[in-house]
This record gives C-alpha cells, sequence and structure tokens, in this order.
C-alpha cells in the first residue's frame, strides 16, 4: 500500500516533545566552550549623524573582552539588494549616519551573556538629529535623501518606464478607483535571530569559519556570509540547527551572522549572538509595506474590462528582499480573472525604518489583497452580488496554460469550483438571509460575509532542488536535502517520499539538512517551494536508486533487471523467492544516488475562501467567527502537514486583516517593538478552521504537487477584510484598510454617516 | 532582558519588611509576584538597589470576611494571587465583581503569580482591579512602623503609577464591602484576550469605575448621579466620558476612549440592572 | 554597589539542583544556563509569548517574570520533566504529537506545559476555555487550530463542545 497522501504523525515529534529541539541558543557543542557573547549597541533614533561615540566606559565594565564600532571593521560595506543604486550600502555598525532605530552601531563581546547589557548601557553615542522619512510619498519626494550619494530615494522601479496607457479604461461604464494600504508586518518567528561562530585556522590562509545561525537557506546564507567576509565559500561551514519558524524572515544571512563571524576571527575565540524579541522587532526583516492606487473598470453586467494597479512599496533604510518583491506583485495583479487590459507598475523606496524583506506570500498577498478589494469595489458600485462578479469573471477551466494580461502563465487551475465549493459549505444563500435579518432588525452586532478567490506563484525563485539518498549496510537510509525544513516537517514527508520507491520504513529514514559541508548546495525552504522542487528531488533520488540496485542485484541473482521488483526493502526477481534486500547490496559498494530536479518554472496555487465575522457597530470591534477555504496544491503528500500548513497561514492571513501593524510615529520611532503592543493573536482570538480539500495537479513535476505554505495567508486576509467592509457596508462604508482594528471600523462607520465611504 | 543587579531579600515577617523599608527607603522596593515589576526592571526603567521579596509570606495572604459598623467587608490580603481571588468561593458569593474582574487580568500564568496588592500599588491605569474596588468603594490598608493607616480607594492614587504610599509603608490588604446580590458587570475591552483593557467599566450597585479613562482610575460621577436623579441608562451612560482625560495610544485615539467609554458604561449598567 | 550572590535550591524535575546565583538571574537562565535544561524557551521580553512557561509547584508560570532566587526551596517542572523518554511522552505531549500540534517546536514546550496547568485545574474544558486557558502562550506556526484539538483530545474531549 502506497504510504503518499497518507496521514502521517511526524518523526521529529517525540524528541521535540520530551528533550526539546536544538535551536542555535541551545547548542552545546565543545568548538563553542568559553565563548564571548556579542550585545549589539542599537540606535535609539530613526534618522541621524553620529558626531562621536565613546566606549571607553564600556571597555572597563566587568567581563568586557572588547568593544567594537564602525570604524574597527575593514569590511567594505554590504550591498544587500541586487537592484538597489549603488550608494545603498548598509555598514556593518554605524559610523556617520543612523537610518533606522535599532540600527547596530557598536559591538560589546562579554565573557558572561548579563554582563552585556550593563556594558552596552555604558556605551556613550553623540548623535544629531535629521529628517525622519516614514510617509512613502515623502520618501519618493526625495525631499530627504537617506542616501544623497545615490541621488534618490527609489531603490528599485518595475513598469515605471512604460507611460500609463490613457485609454485603458475607454468602453467601460464603470470606474472604480481606491487607495489602498497593505500595511507593514513583523514575521516575528517565536525564535528570534540568533548565531555562533568559531574561526579556526587550517594551516595555510585565512583558516576557516563555522557558523551556526538560524536561517531558512543554509547555502545561500554561506555563499552570502563568504561574500561579505571576502573568503571563498568553501572557507565557510554554516550549519542551521533548529530553526524556530522563519515566514521569510530567516531567508539567506543577515548582516550581524557575518559580523559575528567576524568578531570570531579578530577575538580568536568562538562569539555567541541571540537577540532579544525587543531587538527583533526592529532588527529583523519585516514584510508587506505597500501603498496601492487600484482602478477597475468594466460594464454595469459585471464584466471586468480593465484594471490597473499602482504601487508604492517601502523598502525600508537599506534595501533588501522587500524592494523586489513588489515585481510579484505586479505580476499576479488580475488574480484568478480573466481581465483583457491590465497595467501594473511599482516604486520601491527606502525610509529611516527597518528593512523589508519576504514575510509569507512575499508580493502575492499585496497583490490578492488589492484585486479582491477592487471586485468587492466594483461589485458595490454595480449593486450586483460579489460571488456572482467573481464567477463571471474567472479564467475558465479549459483555458489552461493561461497567460494573464501581466505576463504569468498559469499551470492548472478550477477557480470557479473552488469558490463554489466554499460558497455551498458555509451555506451563503443562508449567510445572506442572516445578515438581512440583522441588518432589518438594527442589530448592535451585525454579520459580515468576505470571499477571496486567489491564485499565486510558488516555486518562483529557485526552480532546481539537489537531493541524495543512501542505503547502509544496516537497512538504514539517509536522505540529504537542499531544502531547510524549520517547522515544515520534511524529516516526515522526505522520508515518506524515499520510503515510497525503497519500502523501507520511515522510521528507519534519517533526513539531513542544512549542513553545507553535507549538502553543499541547495535553495533552502521559502515561496512555497520545498516538496514541488526538494521533495520531487528526493522522490527522483529514491526511484534512481531502486533502478541503481536493480542493476547490483541482477548480477547477484543472475536475473534480468526487468524481472526484479523492490519491495519491503528487497529486491526480489519476480514470481520465485529469489532475492536480495538493499543494505546487502550496500555492504560491497556504497548503494547511494546524487540527483537534482529542475521543475524549470513555477506552479500556481489557487483557491477560495469564504470569512464570516461580526461586528459589534457600536465599538466597531470585529471577531471572525468562521473561515471556510479550499487551498488546492495539487497533489497532497501528506495532508496532516499540508493542513497543518493552511491552518498556520490561515491564522496569520486573519491576523494581518485584524490585528496586526508595525507602527512608527511621524519621528520614525517604533510604536509597536514589544509583543505586548505588535497584535500577535493568541488561541482566544482566533476560531477553528474549515478546510475543505480540492487538488488539481500541475503537469510540471511527476508529484502533480504544488506549494501550500503560504497559501493560506493569501486567500485569508482579503476574505476577512472584505467581510469586515460587507458587515457596515448598508451603513454606507466601502473600505477599511487593514488591521480592521476596532478604532478603525469604528471611525469609517463615522466617516461614511458624513457621507465618506 | 535582564534588569541591572540589585540586592535581594525575602524577610520571614511582614515587621521584617517593614524595618527593612525604613532602612532602605526608596532605594528598596517590595516585589510580590513581579508581573508588574520585573519587566518594567528588565527594560531598566525600574532601578532598585534592593528587592524585598513578600512574595511568600503566608500572613499577606488571605481572604476573609469580617463584620462592620455598616454591614459586612472582605479582606484580601495584599499578598493574595489574582488566582485565589478568581476561585474564591467566598468572593464568588460575596463580592462576585471582584473575582470576576480577577479572571480577566493577564492570562493563567500571570494570574499564578500577580498579587491583589500589588496591582493595587503598581497604579497602572489600564489596570482592571483597581477600578473594580473603586466601584467597590474599597479600602487600601497601609501598614509601616509607625503603624497603619486605611486609606479610602477614592484617595489612593495620585497619578500614573503613583499613590499616596510612603516609601517605609507597605500595602498589606484591601478592603471591600460586600455586595451580596447587587447588580454588578464588568465590560473589558481589548484588542486580544490578555491585552491591558483599551477602555473598561466596572459596575456595582450604582457606583461605576473607569479603567484607562485618565491617569488613575476613575469614577463616572456625572453619570452616577444622573441615574440617582432618574435618568435612563441610555441618558446617563452617555455622559460617562465628562470629567475624564483619557490618553491617545497606537490602540486608540482619546475620541475613540470616549466614545467607547459611553458604550461600554451602557452595556455595564444594563447588565448590572438586569442581574439585580 | 557590589552584590552577593545567593545560594538556592530548587527543586527541577524531582532533582535537586542548588547555585550561587545573582539575585537578578531570571529563572529561565537557571534552569537554561545553570541547571542546562534547554527545552524551556525565551521569545520575548515582555511576559507575553509563555514559550518559557514551567510549573512551579504545579502551577504554569513565566520563567522569564520569575527570579530564580523567587523559586528558591519550590519545586519546577521543564518539558524534560513530563515525559521520562521520547518514546514515552506524557499523555498531553502523546496528543501533540497526534494531532500536529506543533511545528518548529519553539513554543511547543511551554504550550505543552500551560496546557498540563490548565488541564489541572479543569480537566474537562470546552474549545473555549481551551482557547481562553491558553491565551498566555503564542505560536506562530499552527494557527492554534491543532493545538487547541490536542489539548480537547488529552482531555478526552472533542472540539466543537
Amino acid at each position: 500500500m502506497s504510504i503518499m497522501g497518507t496521514r502521517v504523525v511526524r518523526t521529529e515529534d517525540p524528541l521535540f516533545l520530551s528533550r526539546g529541539a536544538t535551536y542555535t541558543d541551545d547548542l552545546i557543542d565543545e568548538r563553542l566552550a568559553g565563548a564571548l557573547h556579542l550585545t549589539l549597541v542599537r540606535s535609539p533614533l530613526a534618522h541621524a549623524r553620529i558626531t562621536a561615540v565613546d566606549v571607553t566606559g564600556a571597555r572597563a565594565a566587568p567581563g568586557v573582552a572588547d568593544v567594537v564600532t564602525g570604524v574597527d571593521i575593514d569590511l567594505a560595506p554590504a550591498k544587500l539588494s541586487a537592484v538597489a543604486p549603488d550608494g545603498m550600502v548598509r555598514p556593518w555598525l554605524a559610523t556617520d549616519t543612523v537610518r533606522f532605530v535599532g540600527e547596530p552601531v557598536a559591538a560589546v563581546l562579554t565573557e558572561e551573556p548579563y554582563q552585556g547589557q550593563d556594558a552596552a548601557d555604558l556605551v556613550e553615542v553623540d548623535y544629531e538629529p535629521l529628517p525622519a522619512v516614514i510617509d512613502l510619498r515623502a520618501a519618493a519626494s526625495d525631499e530627504v535623501l537617506l542616501f544623497p550619494e545615490a541621488g534618490t530615494n527609489t531603490a528599485a522601479g518595475f513598469g515605471l518606464d512604460t507611460e500609463p496607457d490613457e485609454h485603458l479604461f475607454d468602453g467601460c461604464e464603470v470606474v472604480v478607483t481606491r487607495e489602498i494600504v497593505n500595511q507593514r508586518l513583523a514575521a516575528v518567528p517565536l525564535e528570534t535571530r540568533a548565531a555562533a561562530a568559531v574561526w579556526r585556522p587550517d594551516g595555510d590562509g585565512d583558516g576557516r569559519l563555522t557558523l551556526w545561525c538560524s536561517t531558512q537557506n543554509a547555502q545561500s546564507a554561506r555563499t552570502e556570509v563568504a561574500g561579505w567576509l571576502g573568503i571563498d565559500a568553501a572557507q565557510v561551514h554554516l550549519i542551521t540547527p533548529d530553526v524556530g519558524g522563519g515566514f521569510g524572515a530567516k531567508i539567506g544571512a543577515d548582516p550581524e551572522f557575518a559580523l559575528v563571524g567576524w568578531l570570531a576571527r579578530r577575538t580568536g575565540r568562538p562569539v555567541r549572538w541571540s537577540e532579544t524579541r525587543s531587538e527583533s522587532m526592529t532588527g529583523m526583516l519585516q514584510g508587506r509595506g505597500q501603498r496601492q492606487t487600484v482602478t477597475i473598470g468594466g460594464t454595469r453586467d459585471g464584466d471586468v474590462l480593465a484594471y490597473r494597479l499602482d504601487v508604492l512599496a517601502d523598502a525600508g533604510a537599506y534595501p533588501r528582499l522587500g524592494a523586489t518583491l513588489p515585481y510579484f506583485t505586479c505580476l499576479m495583479a488580475p488574480g484568478v480573472y480573466a481581465i483583457g487590459k491590465v497595467e501594473s507598475r511599482a516604486r520601491s523606496v527606502v525610509t529611516t525604518t527597518t528593512s523589508t524583506g519576504a514575510y509569507r506570500g512575499a508580493g502575492r498577498p499585496e497583490a490578492t489583497a488589492a484585486i479582491e478589494r477592487a471586485m468587492d469595489l466594483f461589485a458595490a458600485e454595480i449593486g450586483k452580488d460579489p460571488a456572482e462578479v467573481r464567477r463571471r469573471n474567472m479564467v475558465a477551466p479549459d483555458a489552461f496554460p493561461y497567460t494573464t494580461a501581466s505576463g504569468a502563465t498559469y499551470d492548472s487551475g478550477r477557480y470557479a469550483t473552488a469558490l463554489d465549493t466554499v460558497l455551498e459549505a458555509a451555506g451563503y444563500a443562508d449567510l445572506r438571509v442572516e445578515q438581512a435579518a440583522r441588518r432589518e432588525r438594527g442589530d448592535a452586532v451585525q454579520l459580515g460575509i468576505g470571499l477571496c478567490a486567489y491564485v499565486e506563484i510558488t516555486g518562483g525563485g529557485a526552480f532546481s532542488e539537489d537531493a541524495s539518498v543512501e542505503v547502509h549496510p544496516d537497512g538504514t537510509v539517509t536522505v540529504l536535502t537542499g531544502t531547510s525544513p524549520h517547522g515544515q516537517g520534511h524529516a516526515t514527508a522526505w522520508a515518506m517520499l524515499a520510503a515510497e520507491h525503497l519500502g523501507i520504513d520511515i522510521e528507519k529514514i534519517t533526513v539531513k539538512h542544512g549542513d553545507t559541508d553535507l549538502v553543499p548546495r541547495g535553495s533552502g525552504t521559502m515561496g512555497s517551494r520545498s516538496l514541488q522542487t526538494g521533495g520531487v528531488a528526493v522522490y527522483q533520488a529514491a526511484g534512481e536508486l531502486v533502478e541503481l540496485a536493480k542493476q547490483r542485484a541482477a548480477q547477484r541473482l543472475e536475473a534480468d533487471p526487468a524481472d526484479l521488483v523492490v519491495s519491503a526493502g528487497t529486491v526480489a526477481v519476480q514470481g520465485t523467492g529469489a532475492g536480495v534486500s538493499l543494505a546487502e547490496l550496500a555492504v560491497s559498494e556504497r548503494l547511494r544516488v546524487d540527483t537534482v530536479f529542475d521543475a524549470g518554472k513555477p506552479s500556481f496555487p489557487f483557491g477560495a475562501h469564504v470569512a464570516v465575522v461580526e461586528v459589534d457597530v457600536e465599538s466597531g470591534k470585529a471577531v471572525l467567527d468562521r473561515i471556510v477555504t479550499v487551498d488546492d496544491a495539487g497533489t497532497v503528500l501528506n495532508p496532516l502537514l499540508a493542513q497543518g500548513q493552511r491552518h498556520g497561514g490561515i491564522a496569520q492571513g486573519v491576523s494581518q486583516a485584524l490585528l496586526e501593524e508595525v507602527v512608527y510615529d511621524a519621528d520614525g520611532n517604533p510604536l509597536t517593538a514589544t509583543l505586548a503592543d505588535y497584535a500577535f493573536p493568541s488561541a482566544a482570538e482566533l476560531p477553528s478552521f474549515t478546510l475543505l480539500d480540492m487538488a488539481t495537479p500541475t503537469p510540471y513535476n511527476p508529484l502533480g504537487a504544488k506549494g501550500i505554505g503560504e497559501a493560506g495567508t493569501i486567500g485569508a486576509a482579503p476574505a476577512v477584510q472584505n467581510a469586515v467592509v460587507d458587515a457596515v457596508s448598508q451603513l454606507g462604508v466601502r473600505h477599511i484598510d487593514m488591521p480592521t482594528s476596532p478604532v478603525r471600523v469604528w471611525e469609517a462607520i463615522q466617516a461614511a454617516s458624513k457621507g465618506n465611504p | 532582558m535582564i534588569p541591572v543587579g540589585f540586592a535581594y531579600v525575602r524577610p520571614d515577617s511582614v515587621d521584617e519588611v517593614l524595618a527593612l523599608l525604613v532602612e532602605h527607603g526608596e532605594d528598596a522596593t517590595v516585589l510580590a509576584g513581579g508581573h508588574s515589576l520585573l519587566p518594567v526592571m528588565k527594560l531598566r526603567l525600574a532601578v532598585p538597589e534592593l528587592v524585598v521579596d513578600i512574595g511568600r509570606l503566608p500572613e499577606l495572604s488571605y481572604i476573609r470576611v469580617e463584620g462592620s459598623a455598616d454591614g459586612g467587608e472582605v479582606a484580601i490580603g495584599a499578598g493574595t494571587r489574582h488566582r485565589l481571588v478568581e476561585s474564591s468561593d467566598v468572593l464568588g458569593t460575596e463580592v462576585p465583581l471582584l473575582a470576576a474582574v480577577a479572571r480577566t487580568v493577564g492570562d493563567p500564568q500571570v494570574r499564578h503569580r500577580g498579587t491583589m496588592g500589588g496591582s493595587l500599588a503598581h497604579a497602572d491605569p489600564a489596570a482592571d482591579l483597581p477600578a473594580a474596588v473603586l466601584a467597590l468603594g474599597g479600602t487600601v490598608v497601609l501598614r509601616s512602623l509607625r503603624g497603619e493607616r486605611r486609606v479610602p480607594i477614592t484617595g489612593f492614587y495620585t497619578g500614573v503609577f503613583s499613590t499616596v504610599r510612603e516609601p517605609d509603608e507597605l500595602v498589606v490588604e484591601v478592603r471591600v464591602p460586600i455586595t451580596g446580590s447587587a447588580g454588578w458587570a464588568y465590560e473589558k475591552f481589548t484588542r486580544r484576550a490578555n491585552d491591558w483593557a483599551i477602555v473598561a467599566v466596572a459596575v456595582v450597585d450604582g457606583r461605576i469605575g473607569l479603567v484607562n479613562m485618565g491617569p488613575t482610575p476613575l469614577r463616572a460621577s456625572t453619570t452616577e448621579a444622573a441615574l440617582a436623579d432618574g435618568a435612563s441608562i441610555a441618558a446617563a451612560a452617555a455622559l460617562a466620558d465628562e470629567a475624564t482625560d483619557p490618553a491617545a495610544d497606537v490602540t486608540a485615539t482619546k475620541e475613540y476612549r470616549r466614545h467607547l467609554v459611553r458604550v461600554l458604561t451602557r452595556r455595564a449598567l444594563t447588565t448590572a440592572a438586569a442581574g439585580s | 554597589m557590589t552584590i552577593d550572590t545567593v545560594k538556592i535550591t530548587i527543586g527541577v524535575n524531582g532533582e535537586s539542583t542548588s547555585a550561587d546565583v545573582e539575585p537578578r538571574l531570571l529563572l529561565a537562565h537557571y534552569l537554561r544556563d545553570v541547571v542546562g535544561l534547554k527545552a524551556t524557551n525565551i521569545g520575548c521580553d515582555t511576559t507575553s509569548c509563555g514559550a518559557c512557561t514551567v510549573l512551579v509547584d504545579g502551577e504554569a508560570v513565566k520563567s522569564c517574570t520569575v527570579l530564580a532566587v523567587q523559586a528558591d526551596q519550590q519545586s519546577v517542572t521543564t518539558m524534560e520533566g513530563l515525559s521520562p523518554d521520547a518514546e514515552h511522552l506524557h499523555p498531553v505531549a502523546a496528543a501533540f504529537r497526534a494531532e500536529h500540534g506543533l511545528q518548529c517546536g519553539f513554543c511547543t514546550p511551554g504550550m505543552v506545559l500551560a496546557a498540563v496547568s490548565l488541564l489541572t485545574e479543569n480537566p474537562a474544558p470546552t474549545e473555549r476555555e481551551v482557547r481562553e486557558g491558553l491565551e498566555g502562550n503564542l505560536c506562530r506556526c499552527t494557527g492554534y487550530h491543532n493545538i487547541v484539538r490536542a489539548v480537547l483530545a488529552a482531555a478526552g474531549r472533542e472540539a466543537g463542545m
């Protein structure tokens, strides 16, 4: 019986639930004995010139081994974005100018961790304040430049060199336009960033750096760190212990990781660093942060004819991945709809805030939120049911592969089926009846029903992945993968894929990853890519290993390879008792296969969500009552794990819609820099979720699998936001920006009552 | 984040605590459950030289009914943890508002550590229990080597995080009148279940205590007076923000807090009226 | 001012531990760095996330907001103390595995101990009571869906009750 598609509990859990996982800060390793502890002194100002740094007091403090400032560092400043102008580089420790609250200014190394903050408090930095740049339009005006040498605050642009088509909406009976904010969010993996490093001489040259750090992709982190330190990638051995969540914010290496390595070289001692949450809330990459203008036009019957999306995106102080993510927002602009004319363009600008990067969805949720809000605005304007307008405009199931007007080629989809499935399961018609009754009665608690139909792009970053499978003489199996799980369950899922071919129990299969000496090449876990690239590679490797074993067994059994079958870890001649185990075949010669799978292109999962909220129209508080979802990511390997990804994704989407937002005041001070202030939800703010199954395979890989990691987030946020707006639409409200917090809902109702919808 | 270093002592009696407070004055800080103090010490906003731990003094942990001239009172030791208050049968019967309000403080872990006296003495305008004790018309008992004084809660708070407590004094007890079957309600408005209140309203026996509507807990006196004059609940509640001075923060504007307190007061009064 | 260390003795998972510590040492750091038990994680500075939850004399507390000296002469249970080994999981831990109530695992030790404490105080909770009982523990991976199911399953209850 096939193990594929079955509910298999995780093999990693018994350890996690008894002794606990081993995260970077948990490491007990003799190579780290006697390590110094790094504490960073960070800027309290958003934008300022540094006029003096005095470290004498800190140097004299108990336990201090070294205090380092920017002038001590002999490395070139880091260029963290390939597309940004040359001048937009980040110093390792700020020397002349600080550009966000939390920017590292000095490094303090102490014998004991508790001595670090005591000494750091004694570092005296004199600042001369410069004007903060927080508002994106102010940034785009270039009035105050963050990097005068760059001559602009624009870090990246997409489609900016083509003039807007003034005839885009010709022939439209109805045109609606609206400004929408897709707010900045903090990823908040429960494990903050951490690193540990030891630099050991290797007899000649610079020696070799062993660096443990919390990242979603060891191999690219190794390459980045080596590049920043100006050494060969082979001189860095990068290891990821267990990683306590990432959600995009731990893609690649952070400059702090390289600094830890550099300090280990400088001091000749191991160095450890683990940031506090308060540091993380300003130091770790943040997500989203777009100001969008949507314009949608069509007929009074409900045909959408044209759509324009203009994006102003927040790159933060030092452009990183976040500066380029609007590319995906533009690419995915029309969503699941067959819209004849689409224009999308984006500009990423630097601001005196924390840099932005990927956060669950990374550019695609912003596209979905925009088009799904636009569809509701359009439906409201023509007075039609939003479900009907959506269905009417969707790409038809027989149109695939389908290339959109914004240039994406979707692989497969049944968009209307997904929508109808969730509407049916949610009891859409009955919900509208209940809603009408509450409106009629004028209840304080009104019902809102929100829809989202989405398509997203997964496996879009790197299309290929490495895998190795080896059967050992003791019958155990080792799988090596270039993916980098941090909660997704690859130890279990990849074992299932190998077991399917080998017939060996998954308990005997060990999946190894995140060690660049063991797995030199790999692209990690991000962009919902792992199963459709790395998983398929493991599946392919195990299949190739079976063929190799058959070749070897054929000689030993004096049989034709074509007559051999593999089951339960044994190669046997079909119809006879003769056979040899894979373990025996590994005795005389290693039984190992290394392979690469290259999908060559991304896949496009899709789905539909219906959210039902209750909104107290007196207080403005919205509570999610139910959410019903279809998240079709093609063939499902392990429904338990796939559902887990959907649950987590949905929660983050719901939370964007209702609760979370990174807020800066006009001076650039972060107002949400602790978990007491940043509205990360608990179990008490969320309901259980209703998940419906649908699987439309992709033709792009032999498993038929697409990515599932981010789908829930992409679908849930617009559905919940639309539901909140729907709950108060009878009061004249047409739009409320996320998070639809009580004060915002109340203010929207107040504004609508004064004639501002 | 870790506190600045300090000396620590855990005395065996209240008398020892009081002697230490005389000896060290403002350099000493009393630690009970620590769930208000330790967070600010970790942020290095509080830097005491000496921490005097009263968290395990049995003589400060009790809930008992005591008679008095104008009816009964319940006396609650300052070191009584929220968990005991919320699950107390005595309070559930005699002062149900207080048990219900204690149940809304923080989260279960916080309630296992946090204490009645600590919550009152910390004087956070967003805290639940001070406004509840205010609505109840309770009394704070302060003791020092100079003696003991009973301060009505109406005169206890002087501003944000400040009270009339002198540096040599310890909050040892809170006394609240028995309200029995009198109608009560607590309307707490938060973003997340374990957040501090954006605004909250405690109502018992016609008295109204407001959370987070000014630097100290406040009574909605205008509303109380209107009710006494025979105004409807709706009309009286519409006055609930009079003489308040709410702050603006990332969760709410001043105007929103004023609106919210009117809504919550109407709801709390309606619930209390239905329950009496 | 020089600060004297304080000698403390704390029972951890049934074994007596003792050390001279700075008064400011947090219980979470005592467990991790003095005793060497690393399952207890620290996820925030503000008593918000609950990752550091342990049991002190049987009650869930956040060990980042308790000084080690405050736990002197008391008994502490960390996740390592719940199950004898990986093959014999405590019923609540076993339910977390069966229901996929963990992903990255960082919140898990605190979440499991909070659940144990919750079920001690309320052995047959409703779904709502579980959700409110776990309000002091944050998880970014699971959306709480399967955590809630796991706690209900450990109590012999079903979701939706």
